[in-house]
């Protein structure tokens, strides 16, 4: 009967020599490319058919509108939040680095005190994630009282449903910092925690990415 | 400044938090010249927005692209350090990104939207 070495802790090495968890986030990115590559299609196709108003870059007059409306989209805003969002993309490498060389010595950003600490970094990554969300929760809200919701016209619709789906993946990337920053204080994160640290960057740096491509195609192109 | 005397101590070291896989990661002066070079870009984009005649102009669509795809890429090189990371990862990425693309492209074609 063929037998198989399966270590007693941990996960078996897979033939890639490459660790599963790491090949499972990758894949699981790849497959979120198409979803947010679908939701953004939609928005694409469904661009300039609205009916009647709010519109995203146009004001919107009797008889469209039932009162003159400016164009709902408020740039300035949301090119803060998208400053927030990447910022936390240096934070995030910042914090796993700062895991990754733990103990190491004149580790930390200039040798300055305390800026070589995953739980400054850390800490700092989740408040820019929840900050970001914040300005979503603005802007979702101002929407709403200016007469623009999901069922309003079909750029609510795609509108709503593309940066919807955004947002809920960032408020799972700051729960995941959260248990990391937790982990971080109970214990502490070292060298060997490095790859959990890692598959958490990676995800939060590919809703950085999402943004990137939203911010661009939503708010930038008119 | 220490660090940047001694670049990033991962750099020049393997790196093995990912089972079996041999890379670096970017120095701090990287990071920082990447957060730079990002916030630039979306600089330059948001002005691109309140500039009438470059919005007139043919070239604004092209270009937002453009500085959208640079931001895309340098993020996804540096900070998720596909550069430095195996080639499946790459494959596992790059893969779904051209089916995503295409997909995408192809819908606008069919919709009138291009």
């Amino acid at each position: 009967m063929a037998t198989t070495a399966v270590p007693s802790q941990g996960h078996p090495p897979s033939s890639t020599g490459l660790d599963n968890r790491k090949i499972a986030i990758w894949a699981f990115i790849g497959s979120e490319c198409m979803l947010f590559t679908s939701l953004i299609s939609t928005y694409l196709v469904y661009k300039g058919k609205s009916v009647v108003g709010p519109f995203p870059h146009e004001a919107c007059n009797p008889p469209q509108c039932a009162q003159a409306l400016p164009p709902i989209l408020d740039i300035p805003v949301t090119s803060a939040s998208t400053f927030v969002l990447l910022m936390s993309s240096l934070t995030m490498v910042l914090a796993l680095a700062a895991v990754e060389n733990k103990g190491k010595p004149g580790w930390g950003p200039g040798g300055w005190w305390g800026l070589g600490s995953s739980k400054l970094w850390l800490l700092s990554t989740t408040l820019l994630g929840a900050i970001f969300l914040g300005f979503q929760a603005y802007e979702f809200t101002a929407f709403v009282r200016e007469g623009l919701t999901i069922k309003t016209n079909l750029f609510g619709s795609s509108f709503f449903t593309l940066t919807g789906f955004h947002g809920a993946h960032v408020s799972v990337g700051v729960l995941w910092l959260l248990t990391l920053l937790a982990i971080d204080m109970r214990r502490g994160l070292g060298p060997k925690d490095a790859l959990i640290v890692d598959l958490s960057a990676l995800y939060w740096h590919f809703v950085d990415v999402v943004w990137i491509v939203i911010f661009t195609l939503v708010y930038l192109i008119q | 400044m220490a660090h940047d005397q001694h670049p990033h101590p991962a750099a020049g070291e393997a790196d093995t938090h990912a089972m079996g896989e041999v890379h670096e990661h970017p120095t701090w002066k990287q990071y920082k010249w990447v957060a730079l070079i990002l916030t630039v870009i979306t600089i330059v984009e948001v002005w691109a927005y309140y500039v009438p005649a470059w919005v007139a102009s043919w070239t604004f669509v092209p270009s937002l692209l453009i500085m959208s795809a640079v931001k895309f890429t340098i993020v996804v090189m540096f900070y998720m350090h596909l550069k430095y990371d195996h080639k499946l990862f790459r494959v596992l990425f790059v893969g779904p990104l051209i089916i995503a693309a295409v997909t995408l492209i192809v819908l606008m074609l069919l919709f009138g939207q291009l």
